[in-house]
């Protein structure tokens, strides 16, 4: 399994990660081994077999729900105050559209 | 009083010390504090510490004794807490210079629970950056070191919550484990450390990592310390719709069942090729002494094993890009100062504040969910977890227990592995089959190497049978199975 500096350049911008070529190399020839790796999975045949993409028990469809009351909700100051930059109870982030 | 009987204490024995008036939670809580503090710059188990909080959990227990009123089951008991898990109005750093400076607006449902039952949480532990690596060394402030053998790893993720049990700065701690992260660093500290069954407790609060993986658990010296932990934490939240609603027994007053008669599988998987001969000399011990209490030890079969470490680094990987994607400079304290416009705020931003093995798997995680690889990869990782969990299923009609390994190797030292992550990946595997499954297990120490390096030994049982898994535990730890030789 080939990984490019290109692909890998790719991904990181799905990520939205900004990493230097340096990093992406080393990134790309360890993807390219764990990659490898991963492809022993293919030694199984799995045409009959459901995915588990999550732990599941016997119980009523509706185990996990609660009653739809009304709550309070988080604290909006409280959710803020981590914040970088925050003002009129809003999440502040830099310029999005150029004038 | 002494430094050395509080590093051994049992909760028993503070609610002992607490009734008879021998120490006040207060006296124990600064004691737990000078020690923790003392040693951090040397051992790194800590990354903070929370001592104004504490003492007055403290004087509220002290208050409680005067007045008469009954000990909580935690009632004075000193805790740490894995820096990922949250605690309100304290610092949750998850070990990341991302999250350096945040401060949880929230407590985790299970630190909720562990305060309403009278812990006493005294700071918050080190561990591998958003509990992804097997050593600790991946913490972006200072790795922690083995308080067994300081020359070499606590183990990972949890490495600080195993240590500080280790240390005897605390006599529980809470870590949390996704692929072996409470029960491997369990191991190669020589602590006891539970992985319960998947919903067993609330992970609301717990910040995500791999959402179909992600467990909270307790480390303890004693079984018993770990039963009552998990007792106080265990149970439904409406908080996390994963949660389970099912009866939390009393672990810690069931623990004197007897275990003659029960059938314990050794998969031979669990013994194969990669094992380090002390380790397997080991647990071959241990099952010995379980045989001595009249338990049925037999060879199984898991035969899906050598696949589980494929299938795992592939659904972790994609959980976690999904679950971090959140980190993007606008709500979590860290912002990249070179953000001009928004796009340059996220790249930058996350660029410069993850750490390499959070980048690997982020990247990793992105490309096996991206456009034309997801069948290849996810799905098909997806269903190989279904034969890994029916391989269980299958087991659990023969056998009650499943014991093995829970390291191939002994604690090793820092820097040893570092420079290899798939080498790194692969050493969890005899955790991992237990992880994608949903089963619990739980680390007992089982004697040590040549080197004096503890051994651990990994027991799993089905879903939601806690009580049984910890009776064999304290069976084990009661025929004096924790120091076999």
């Amino acid at each position: 399994m080939k990984i490019t500096l290109d692909e890998v350049r790719y991904i990181s911008e799905l990520a939205n990660l900004r990493l230097s070529d340096e990093d992406l190399q080393k990134y790309a020839a360890e993807m390219e081994e764990i990659l490898t790796y991963v492809a022993k999975l293919d030694e199984l045949d799995t045409s009959n077999v459901e995915p588990m993409a999550q732990v599941l028990y016997p119980g009523p469809a509706d185990a996990t729900l609660r009653d739809d009351e009304p709550r309070p909700s988080f604290d909006r100051e409280l959710a803020l105050k981590a914040a970088p930059m925050h003002g009129s109870g809003h999440f502040k982030v830099p310029k999005v559209i150029e004038r | 009083m002494s430094i050395d009987a509080y590093r051994s204490l049992t909760i028993d024995g503070i609610h002992a010390g607490l009734r008879e008036r021998r120490f006040s939670a207060k006296e124990l809580t600064q004691e737990a504090l000078r020690i923790s503090e003392a040693e951090n710059e040397q051992y790194g188990a800590f990354l903070h510490f929370s001592p104004e909080k504490a003492l007055a959990a403290a004087e509220t227990v002290d208050a409680g004794i005067a007045a008469g009123k009954p000990l909580g089951p935690l009632g004075g008991v000193p805790v740490a807490v894995k820096d990922v898990i949250m605690t309100e109005g304290q610092r949750t750093t998850c070990a990341s210079k991302l999250l350096e400076h945040y401060e949880a607006p929230y407590s985790a449902t299970a630190v909720t629970r562990l305060e309403a039952a009278g812990g006493v949480i005294i700071g918050k532990t080190n561990c591998d950056e958003f509990a992804m690596g097997s050593s600790n060394e991946n913490s972006a402030f200072y790795p922690v070191r083995n308080p067994v053998a300081p020359d070499r790893v606590p183990g990972g993720s949890s490495g600080g919550s195993a240590a500080a049990v280790a240390g005897g700065y605390v006599p529980v701690s809470l870590g949390s484990d996704t692929g072996g992260s409470i029960r491997q660093p369990a191991s190669f500290c020589g602590v006891v450390g539970v992985m319960p069954t998947y919903g067993r407790v609330s992970r609301y609060g717990l910040v995500a990592f791999a959402s179909s993986l992600d467990h909270i658990g307790p480390f303890s010296r004693s079984v018993k310390d770990s039963a009552t932990l998990l007792k106080v934490i265990a149970g439904r939240d409406l908080a996390d719709s994963t949660s389970a609603d099912a009866p939390v027994p009393d672990y810690a007053a069931e623990l004197g069942a007897k275990v003659k008669g029960l059938r314990i599988g050794v998969p031979k998987e669990h013994l194969g090729g990669g094992l380090d001969a002390a380790v397997g000399a080991q647990v071959q011990s241990g099952l010995d002494v379980l045989k001595k209490l009249g338990c049925d030890v037999k060879e199984i079969s898991l035969p899906h094993t050598e696949y589980a470490v494929a299938a795992y680094y592939l659904i972790c990987t994609a959980e976690a890009s999904s679950n971090l994607a959140r980190y993007d400079g606008v709500r979590y304290t860290f912002r990249s100062k070179n953000s001009e416009t928004l796009s340059d705020m996220y790249r930058n931003t996350r660029g410069e504040g993850f750490g390499k093995e959070v980048t690997r798997r982020i990247i990793l995680g992105t490309y096996v969910l991206s456009a034309g690889y997801y069948d290849a990869y996810y799905l098909k990782a997806q269903k190989v977890r279904s034969l890994i969990a029916a391989d269980f299923s299958k087991a659990f009609e023969e056998v009650d227990a499943i014991i093995g390994p829970v390291s191939p190797f002994p604690a090793f030292k820092l820097g040893e592995k570092a420079q290899d992550p798939l080498e790194m990946y692969l050493s969890d595997i005899y955790t991992i089959t237990a992880s994608l499954a949903g089963i619990p297990g739980i680390s007992v120490p089982c004697g040590k190497s040549p080197d004096g390096l503890p051994i651990g030994m990994q027991i799993l049982c089905n879903h939601f049978e806690e009580s049984r898994m910890l009776q064999l535990a304290h069976a084990f730890e009661q025929a004096g199975g924790f120091e076999v030789s």
